[in-house]
C-alpha cells in the first residue's frame, strides 16, 4: 500500500519539482469572473500566505485547489497529478480545511477522525496510529471521546485541522483557519501551522496581515481575482523598506537645519519633537543626524528606519489599480 | 469506500432519535394492522373452511400487510432521505467528501446504500410478523418471499427518488416534501384513466401497479426491472446533480 503514504513518495521526488502548479486559473460565476488568470507554484516545506480583501477570490481559489470547484479555465497540478484528469490521485495529496470546518457534530472526535482516515484510504490497521498522531499534533489528545458538537470553536477548528492532516498529505490547504478564535487559540493555531510548514507544503488563506508575517515564507496578494503580488517574505521586506527615518527629539532643532543635511529630501513633522525625514536611498543621513544631535544637545531619544507596514502595502496594492500593475509583474 | 460512507450514514441515523422513532412507529402501526388482519382471518375461518379452494392465512394476511406497509413507508422514506445531501450542504460538510479521494459515484452510492441498509432492518421487522404465525400453523413461503422482494424493490425506488430530491436543495424539509409529492404522484398515477382500455400509459408508470403483482405472488421480471430502472435513473441523476454543483455557476 505505497499509496497510503503519499508524504513519503513526495519526499523521494526531486526537490525542484513544485508541489502545486497552478497555471492560468480562471473561474466564472455567471458573468462574474471571480478568479482571473492566476498562476503560481509552491514547493514542499513552504508556507504560502494567500492574502486578499473579502470577496477577492481567495476562497474560490482554495476550493479549486481542493477539487471542490472546477475551474472555468486553467490547470491545477498537485504533486504531478492533474486535478481534473486524475482527481483521485490529486486529492490524495491534499488536506483541506474550508472556511467553516466540515464536522459532523453528532460524532465524537475519534469517530470522526477514523471516518476521515477511512475516506482518505488509510489502510485499516494504520488508522488508529494516524488518528492518534493527528490528535497529538493538534493538541486533541484528551478530547478523543468528546462529541464534536460540544467542543468550543477553537477545538472544533483543531479537529478541522486534524482532519486535514490525518493522511499526511504533502499539501495542506487552510482557508482562514484562525477566524473567530481568541488570541491564545490564534497563537496556538499559528504555531501549529508553522510546525506543519516544516514537513508539508501549506497554503494559508487569510485577510489578517500579521498572520502572514508571522507564519509564511511566501506571500501572494489577490485582489478582484488577480494576483497583484507574489513574493517571498525576504522579497517582501524589500518592498516594505522605504527611504525614511522616524526621529524624536526632546529639544528639536529648526526644520531647516535638518533639511540642509546631505541626502535629506523632505521633512514631515508628526507632533512636537517627532518627525519623519525622507532621504535619498543612496545617502542615508542617520549618522550625521546622530552626530549633530550629540554635538548640539537636541536630546535625541528615538531614531529608526521607517517601514511600510504590510498593511500599507496591502492597501496600496488592493486599492490602487495602477500601483497594482506596477508591482504585480 | 461505498461501505465506509454507507456505514457512517447508518450510524448517524441511529445516533439521532430519528431511526429509533421510525422503527418504533412503523412497527407499532404495522403490528396493529397485522393483528387486525389475523383477527379477520380468525372470524371468517369457519366460512373459509367450507370453500373449495379457500385462501390460506398467508393470502389473507400478507398482501394486506405489505400493501399497508408500502403506504406507511411512503410517508416515512422522505423523512429518512431528506437529510442525505441537503443537510451536508446546509452544514457545509460536503467539502469533506468532495476533497477526499472519493468519486462522486461512491459518495452517492454510499449514501444510497446507507439508507437501504436501514430500510432492510424495517423489512426484516415487517417480515417477522407473518413469520410469527409459524407458531400456530404453516405459511405460503413463496408468497411471503415475493411480497418481501416486492417491498424491497419498492423501497429502493422510494430511496432513489428521495436521494435525488435531497441533492436539489439545502433545506431538508423541502427535500422531504418534494419526495413525498413525487412518490405519491408515482403511486397514484393509475388513478387517472381508470375507465380507459388496458393500454393506459400513466397506469403503466404507476409504482403501485408494479408492486401489486408481487403481493399476489407473481414475480414478473418486467416489474422488477421497472424498479431497478427507476432506482438507477434517480441515482445517476443524483450523481450528475452533485457533479453539476462542482462545475456549477
Amino acid at each position: 500500500m505505497s499509496d497510503a503514504h503519499p508524504a513519503k513518495e513526495i519526499a523521494g521526488s526531486s526537490p525542484t519539482e513544485p508541489l502545486v502548479e497552478v497555471s492560468h486559473l480562471s473561474r466564472f460565476y455567471g458573468p462574474l469572473q471571480a478568479v482571473k488568470d492566476v498562476s503560481f507554484a509552491i514547493r514542499s516545506g513552504e508556507v504560502l500566505g494567500f492574502l486578499g480583501p473579502n470577496g477577492a477570490g481567495k476562497t474560490t481559489t482554495m476550493q479549486i485547489l481542493s477539487g471542490n470547484l472546477a475551474p472555468s479555465a486553467g490547470t491545477v497540478r498537485i504533486a504531478g497529478h492533474d486535478m481534473l484528469a486524475d482527481p483521485r490521485a490529486a486529492k490524495r495529496q491534499i488536506g483541506y480545511l474550508p472556511e467553516q470546518p466540515p464536522l459532523y457534530r453528532e460524532l465524537t472526535v475519534d469517530e470522526f477522525l477514523d471516518y476521515c482516515a477511512a475516506l482518505n484510504r488509510i489502510p485499516r490497521p494504520a488508522r488508529r496510529d494516524a488518528r492518534e498522531a493527528a490528535k497529538d499534533k493538534c493538541g486533541l489528545r484528551d478530547s478523543g471521546r468528546r462529541l464534536i458538537g460540544n467542543l468550543s470553536k477553537g477545538y472544533q477548528q483543531r479537529v478541522g485541522i486534524a482532519q486535514a492532516i490525518i493522511h499526511l498529505p504533502p499539501l495542506v490547504v487552510l482557508d482562514e483557519p484562525t477566524v473567530g478564535l481568541d488570541p491564545i487559540q490564534i497563537r496556538e493555531i499559528r504555531a501549529l501551522i508553522r510546525e506543519l510548514g516544516k514537513t508539508h507544503g501549506v497554503i494559508l488563506s487569510t485577510h489578517i496581515l500579521p498572520e502572514v508575517q508571522a507564519v509564511c515564507d511566501h506571500v501572494q496578494i489577490i485582489n478582484r481575482g488577480e494576483l497583484v503580488l507574489n513574493e517571498s517574505i525576504t522579497g517582501l521586506e524589500r518592498h516594505l523598506k522605504s527611504a525614511s527615518l522616524t526621529i524624536a527629539f526632546h529639544h528639536p532643532p529648526a526644520v531647516a537645519t535638518l533639511e540642509s543635511l546631505p541626502g535629506v529630501t523632505s521633512i514631515k513633522t508628526e507632533s512636537e519633537g517627532r518627525l519623519h525625514v525622507f532621504h535619498d536611498i543612496e545617502r542615508n543621513p542617520t549618522e550625521s543626524i546622530i552626530r549633530l544631535a550629540a554635538e548640539q544637545g537636541w536630546g535625541l531619544y528615538e531614531i529608526r528606519p521607517g517601514r511600510l507596514s504590510l498593511e500599507q502595502l496591502f492597501v496600496e496594492l488592493t486599492t490602487d489599480d495602477a500601483a497594482a500593475q506596477d508591482t504585480g509583474t | 469506500m461505498i461501505a465506509t460512507i454507507a456505514l457512517r450514514e447508518l450510524r448517524t441515523m441511529f445516533l439521532s432519535p430519528l431511526a429509533w422513532t421510525v422503527l418504533a412507529v412503523v412497527q407499532l402501526i404495522l403490528g396493529f394492522l397485522f393483528l387486525a388482519n389475523v383477527e379477520i382471518y380468525q372470524v371468517y375461518q369457519p366460512q373459509l373452511l367450507a370453500l373449495e379452494q379457500a385462501p390460506g392465512v398467508t393470502e389473507v394476511v400478507v398482501p394486506d400487510l405489505f400493501g399497508n406497509a408500502a403506504v406507511v413507508l411512503l410517508l416515512v422514506v422522505p423523512l429518512l432521505t431528506m437529510r442525505l445531501i441537503a443537510e451536508e450542504r446546509r452544514n457545509r460538510t460536503l467539502p469533506l467528501l468532495m476533497s477526499a479521494p472519493v468519486s462522486m459515484t461512491e459518495i452517492v452510492l454510499g449514501k444510497y446504500v446507507g439508507v437501504l441498509l436501514f430500510l432492510l432492518t424495517v423489512l426484516v421487522l415487517v417480515g417477522l410478523m407473518p413469520l410469527s404465525l409459524l407458531i400456530g400453523g404453516g405459511l405460503d413461503f413463496g408468497l411471503l418471499a415475493s411480497a418481501l422482494l416486492g417491498l424491497a424493490l419498492l423501497l429502493a425506488s422510494f430511496t432513489a427518488v428521495g436521494l435525488f430530491m435531497s441533492t436539489l436543495t439545502q433545506h431538508p424539509t423541502v427535500a422531504a416534501i418534494a419526495t413525498f409529492g413525487a412518490l405519491l404522484l408515482f403511486y397514484i398515477l393509475d388513478w387517472s384513466g381508470q375507465g380507459a382500455s388496458s393500454g393506459n400509459l400513466l397506469a403503466y408508470f404507476s409504482l403501485f401497479n408494479h408492486y401489486k403483482p408481487f403481493l399476489e405472488g407473481i414475480f414478473s421480471t418486467t416489474d422488477a426491472i421497472y424498479h431497478v430502472l427507476l432506482s438507477t435513473t434517480f441515482v445517476v441523476l443524483s450523481i450528475r446533480r452533485l457533479d453539476a454543483d462542482r462545475l456549477g455557476a
